[in-house]
């Protein structure tokens, strides 16, 4: 079974040279951690920077340059800064190659939920319907269950959605998943997780054709 | 030139009055138009619309109106962060409006570049799309959002001139160029106002066309959110 960490070394492998990438918040911001060096990614922040670099030193934090998680950041060479209706025209024009995002839920047909549970204190979806509207390379990174060990991979989404048949892959604590016609087809297993253990953490149609390769991280 | 100069907030913030519309830039508390809310907090303005992607937090930013109950409602895309936010939205004291960012942008654009409405696929098969007009373009579907119609923008700029023309600085850029020009009035507030003709016209980010009052703002203290650091090796 992976951590979170884990999970962000996967998904590290599907960034391709060439990319620019949107990170959600959470796992998703790990990704950029792992991304080969030997190829070129431009990291995109929808509220407004392209070419985000890692944390500042301590001492060299500035109030007007932050990641949409509100953190401080650097910029690298080639960087670029721009509004928000410009930073929405990459998204929405589909000139970001690769969007990584969490989720509560995601349903077999590539439905996701990510931004409201009801009864509790709503916060907003942010960029997150604009990203998921939009994108077409659309990965979630998520745990399989949830903390009550329910699975987050459904029939149909029980929470209000963020977006409606978008995500193409999943790649959780125990498995990556395609999202097909036919439901969730399984790709790879995590390190020491069996066909069956996928099975019983997935409450959707799981697909399993073939040998099922162990993920190599 | 034009001159939009005025000697200070008081001025700047003429016209204010109860139950209006407001537009104000920023992204979490970077970009906010400080002077103009402190201005608005003293003025104890009451029954206010703010459309702003963020609600500030509890002691800074547009948080201080809500501490002061002016605010009646609130039109952001994320509004974490903020403890009375909450206790007013949740004994529905406060109404809030939830968007997708990028409809929150494109919506500011739409007023400032005279378009009645645009169609996003942003929200499309959720319950932000509910009530409103959908339309198919090849193949996909779309929803069909309005322009904002607001009384006043306040927008935060690095450096401006007499003229109205800004430039921002970094990410602090935000939503502020996006609400110039889409309500009745924009005041823009500056870090620094420069001489006449300092400004590289090549480098002007909003030209003074779409601005009605600039004034360089007496502090600033921008706070930062989430400071987030790496160590040396």
């Amino acid at each position: 079974m992976l951590d979170k960490t884990g999970i962000a070394r996967r998904i590290a492998k599907e960034v391709k040279d060439g990319y620019y990438v949107n990170l959600g918040i959470g796992i998703p911001t790990l990704v950029a951690n792992y991304v080969r060096n030997d190829i070129e990614v431009e990291f995109q922040s929808e509220n407004g920077v392209l070419g985000m670099g890692p944390f500042p030193f301590e001492g060299e934090e500035d109030a007007d340059v932050i990641n949409a998680g509100k953190q401080t950041i650097t910029t690298l060479p080639g960087a670029s800064f721009f509004d928000s209706a410009m930073s929405f025209s990459m998204i929405r024009g589909q000139h970001v190659d690769l969007t990584i995002l969490g989720a509560m839920e995601v349903a077999e047909n590539g439905d996701i939920a990510n931004w409201k549970i009801p009864g509790r204190m709503v916060k907003g979806m942010g960029g997150a319907m604009d990203l998921v509207a939009s994108a077409e390379n659309i990965i979630v990174a998520m745990m399989h269950t949830n903390k009550a060990g329910k699975s987050k991979l459904l029939k149909q989404c029980s929470l209000p959605l963020t977006g409606v048949a978008c995500v193409k892959k999943i790649v959780t604590n125990l498995a990556v998943i395609e999202i097909t016609n036919k439901g969730f087809k399984l790709l790879e297993r995590a390190p020491g997780i069996s066909i069956e253990d996928i099975k019983n953490a997935t409450e959707g149609t799981l697909i399993v054709e073939g040998d099922i390769p162990e993920m190599i991280i | 030139m034009i001159n939009k100069k005025v000697a200070s907030v008081q001025e700047a913030l003429e016209g204010v009055s109860n139950n209006m519309t407001f537009m104000l830039g920023g992204f979490g508390l970077s970009g906010i138009p400080e002077n103009a809310i402190l201005e608005l907090v003293k003025r104890k303005v009451s029954g206010l619309t703010c459309i702003s992607n963020n609600a500030g937090v509890d002691d800074f930013g547009l948080g201080l109106l809500l501490q002061q109950k002016q605010i009646k409602k609130m039109v952001s895309s994320y509004v974490g962060e903020n403890d009375e936010f909450e206790r007013q939205m949740l004994s529905g004291e406060l109404e809030v409006e939830l968007i997708p960012q990028g409809t929150l942008a494109e919506r500011c654009r739409a007023a400032q570049a005279g378009f009645p409405a645009i169609y996003t696929p942003a929200g499309y098969g959720t319950e932000v799309a509910n009530g409103k007009e959908t339309r198919e373009f090849d193949g996909k579907m779309y929803v069909l959002e309005y322009a904002f119609k607001a009384d006043f923008a306040f927008v935060k700029a690095w450096k401006g001139d007499e003229a109205g023309n800004l430039i921002f600085k970094g990410t602090a850029r935000n939503f502020n160029p996006n609400m110039c020009g889409a309500a009745k009035i924009t005041v823009a507030e500056v870090e620094e106002l420069v001489p006449l003709g300092t400004l590289d016209p090549n480098q002007i980010h909003i030209p003074g066309i779409f601005v009605q009052r600039i004034f360089q703002g007496e502090v600033y203290e921008k706070r930062i959110e989430q400071r987030t650091v790496r160590q040396k090796d």
